[in-house]
């Protein structure tokens, strides 16, 4: 059985003195001061990626600028989270961004470009990930027009969570993909459709296919929608759901990522099985 | 186990323990978001041995596979026991503190020798021994299972020998280890803790006690009949004599999910009087006299279901429901006041707030807990306690908390009633796939790129000795019925060995073929063993 560590440090964050459990990264540490600081490829379910640049700090004694999700608290480090030195650094990687991808599916980054005061038009004639649409199958599709390569979708398909591995980073600088061995049509792939990429992605990159149809008829309706939480129909796991509706509609289906059973990870059932709900009959399948 | 109707373990032990012993469950198919935390566990460094039929997506992540014969787990069991008190593996100490009748099962399994078992279930010695070492020296161990073990004639018998292992090393009442087994339905757990079983009332509590009659009477408010009723396998006996007349089915399909489903079917049809409630008209509701439909209970309904970890949780309505359905609860209320019942909790928390003043176990979990704690693991029997993880921590209490010891049982291996023949050669069990569930009434609502239907995966030997093409047709045959279906050539499958789901009875028939011999402790059917034979289709007809 795994100790947990009892001993305590303290870090001063903008100058508030913060004792945490040794272990504790600066982005938990911040968070129960009440601080908040903009994370993209960071997730409470995922272990750091350290991609995004997004979440850094300055710390005291340290040349670079640090991430704060992944830096543990050293007993007695003085942190900033807030000077213009952070400001202009994550200025800079949202401009970057957006000027290759389209962020506008994003709340978070949309908000942020805001805050951060982002030029989208700082760099002229910029490179723009232009890639088509990709549209394999019933349950979800992937637009990497929008893609950061933040590395939370490899990362719930890989061993944080699924360990089906059946997406990876391919391809170098601007050619860098999220792609399936071979780049095969995902219904090819090893992929089991558990639809964890898309529920860990932060950019709307992977969206259900639910939500994609209604985007393209132009009636996904956000702040009409409710989110309901019940418990999967399928086995007897007991997974949390998080039902959105819109019109009396079941839209797409999410896991709180606290949830003890699930961390907000589903299979395909869970994620996608819903369906039946709306049907008007049942359907057996015809023979062939 | 141990005289309670539940698991005796949390998932999150699972990450903590330092070996897995995962015996005739698929959960990485069947059960996925359980085996993320089985994942977690290996990836910490936890040992994981399988030991299945098949070599299952799950048994592909353990450290060795022991593809043990259809039906031969006590032999297996028992053979591991005898080797771990043979090589001085046991844990004397907790044996001699908490456990009663050791001296008797050295004994009885005394014959169980390596060589023997591996002649019986086709696993090698060696790889027994291992497993048995394996499990008797680590710090913690679980044995997870599921149908696997449970849908033979003798399931009970197998989930003995499995405790017996625990109690021979230990293996229980402390966190990481324990005996696990996992529920297929979403609430069946609950289910069992509410009364739905022949001989309880809500809680476990015994129908034929006097003193807990008269405690829900006094709620209820009328006369509980004192005698045990039928489980499932008997009332259909009851059925084929004639003494059983009238059904009222809620929720379940068995026109397509029995073994032998033809003699179910020819059952139901003579009924007097069938009642069905459900969302869809299955094939069950076809045969119906009257149907009720109702709403779906976990996204248009209000009420608990309970895990495989004893956690009660709250479902919700997210969406109203079409048309005239009705909510289970409302249902089944209207019909008991039509009948003269005078209930008086009639809202879902209501009801529950009824069953926690009848069942202790539930006393602690009000709807606002069950809220805020993300569910609570049952027993929970008043308003401070914070649920149990895991159970029989009493067996390593100095006193055993007053409780008699737990006794080890004397199981006997017996293969599968259905024997091989030379007119049936072939082993076929049945299981489920990823992507569908059961019979196929809610999982086929929705489109799943990975859905290839069914088909039966055979061996490359059998289908070479049988002259089949991968993708062939063919005419598949048991002593009970016939079905026609495509095979799939699976090179992981073992010779002799064929697999297959009733996940999509309208494309197969599948349980036409299956074993309807029921174990008669648990009343559940042999899906898992029967004996058939494939047939070339003539010319012509087998590309279909």
């Amino acid at each position: 059985m795994k100790e947990q560590g009892d001993s305590q440090v303290s870090v001063h964050i903008n100058g508030i003195k913060v004792s945490v459990e040794e272990g504790t990264t600066l982005l938990q540490a911040a968070n129960s001061a009440g601080i908040e600081i903009p994370t993209l490829c960071w997730a409470e379910n995922l272990t750091p990626a350290n991609a995004c640049r997004l979440c850094v700090v300055e710390q005291q004694g340290s040349r670079t600028l640090v991430s704060s999700c992944s830096r543990v608290c050293e007993d007695g480090a003085q942190v900033l989270t807030d000077t213009d030195r952070v400001h202009r650094s994550r200025k800079m990687v949202l401009e970057f961004l957006a000027s290759s991808n389209d962020l506008s599916q994003s709340p978070d980054l949309v908000a942020w470009s805001k805050m951060y005061d982002v030029d989208t038009e700082r760099y002229k004639a910029p490179a723009k990930i232009e890639d088509q649409i990709k549209i394999e199958d019933d349950l979800f599709v992937r637009a990497y027009d929008r893609c950061v390569l933040c590395y939370k979708c490899v990362e719930a398909c890989g061993d944080d969570a699924q360990h089906t591995f059946a997406i990876a980073i391919a391809g170098r600088g601007f050619d860098a993909r999220v792609s399936t061995e071979y780049e095969v049509p995902l219904p090819e792939s090893a992929c089991v459709y558990c639809g964890n990429c898309v529920g860990v992605c932060p950019t709307n990159a992977l969206q259900f296919k639910t939500e994609f149809d209604l985007r393209d008829a132009n009636d996904w309706r956000p702040s009409e929608q409710t989110v309901t939480e019940t418990v999967c129909s399928y086995c007897g796991v007991g997974c949390s759901l998080e039902l959105h509706t819109q019109d009396n509609h079941i839209v797409k289906v999410t896991s709180p990522s606290d949830h003890s059973v699930t961390s907000g990870h589903l299979c395909i059932k869970g994620r996608f099985g819903w369906q039946y709900v709306h049907a008007p009959e049942f359907k057996p399948r015809e023979a062939p | 186990m141990f005289g309670v109707g539940g698991g005796t373990s949390s998932y999150a032990e699972v990450e903590d323990t330092d070996f897995v012993l995962l015996w005739g469950s698929n959960a990485r198919a069947a059960h996925p978001i359980y085996f993320h935390h089985v994942l977690k566990g290996l990836s910490k460094g936890a040992k994981m041995f399988a030991v299945d039929p098949r070599r299952t997506a799950s048994a592909k992540f353990a450290d060795l596979w022991l593809g043990i014969d259809v039906g031969t787990d006590i032999s297996l069991a028992n053979a591991m026991s005898r080797e771990i008190i043979a090589a001085n593996l046991h844990n004397k100490e907790f044996i001699e503190h908490a456990t009663s009748g050791f001296d008797a099962f050295a004994d009885h399994v005394d014959e169980y020798t390596l060589e023997r078992a591996a002649a019986t279930t086709g696993v090698n010695a060696n790889a027994i021994r291992e497993l048995a070492h394996g499990y008797a020296t680590a710090p913690t161990a679980q044995i997870l299972w599921t149908l696997g073990i449970t849908e033979h004639h003798n399931g009970v018998e197998n989930v003995l020998s499995l405790c017996n292992l625990a109690l021979l090393t230990g293996h229980v009442g402390r966190w990481g280890s324990g005996l696990v087994p996992l529920r297929g339905q979403n609430n069946v757990q609950g289910g069992g803790d509410m009364g739905a079983l022949p001989n309880k009332l809500p809680g476990f509590q015994d129908v034929a006690d006097d003193s807990v009659r008269a405690k829900f009477e006094s709620v209820y408010g009328g006369p509980i009949n004192p005698e045990p009723g039928l489980h499932l396998s008997l009332m259909f006996e009851a059925m084929a004599r004639g003494d059983l007349t009238a059904l009222y089915i809620i929720g379940e399909n068995p026109a397509d999910s029995e073994a032998d489903v033809d003699h179910t079917r020819k059952l139901l049809a003579e009924l007097d009087i069938l009642v069905v409630q459900d969302i869809f008209l299955t094939r069950t509701a076809q045969l119906a006299d009257v149907v009720l439909p109702a709403t779906v209970g976990w996204a248009e309904s209000e009420g608990t279901v309970t895990s495989s970890e004893r956690r009660v949780q709250r479902v919700r309505a997210a969406v109203k429901a079409p048309g005239d359905c009705r909510h289970d609860y409302e249902i089944i209320g209207e019909l008991a006041q039509r009948m003269g019942a005078k209930w008086t909790a009639n809202t879902p928390e209501e009801l529950w707030d009824e069953l926690r003043s009848l069942s202790s176990m539930h006393a602690g979990m009000t709807y606002d807990r069950l809220e805020t704690e993300g569910g609570l693991q049952w027993p929970c029997p008043n308003i401070d306690h914070p649920g149990t993880p895991y159970l029989h921590g009493w067996l390593w209490e100095d006193d055993l908390d007053g409780r008699a010891p737990a006794p080890f049982s004397l199981t006997r291996y017996a293969g599968p009633k259905e024997q091989l023949t030379d007119d049936y050669p072939l082993r076929l069990t049945t299981g489920r796939v990823l992507d569908s569930y059961n019979t196929g009434v809610q999982s086929s609502g929705y489109e799943s790129p990975i859905r290839s239907g069914s088909h039966l995966e055979i061996s490359p030997v059998d289908a070479l000795n049988l002259n089949l093409v991968d993708g062939e047709r063919v005419s598949v045959s048991s002593p009970r019925g016939r079905v026609e279906m495509h095979i799939k050539i699976e090179p992981d499958q073992v010779a002799g060995l064929t697999f297959s789901t009733f996940h999509f009875p309208e494309l197969v028939d599948l349980n036409l073929l299956t074993n309807d011999e029921w174990d008669p402790l648990s009343g559940t059917a042999e899906f898992k063993a029967a004996s058939i034979r494939i047939d070339k289709l003539p010319i012509g007809t087998s590309r279909g």
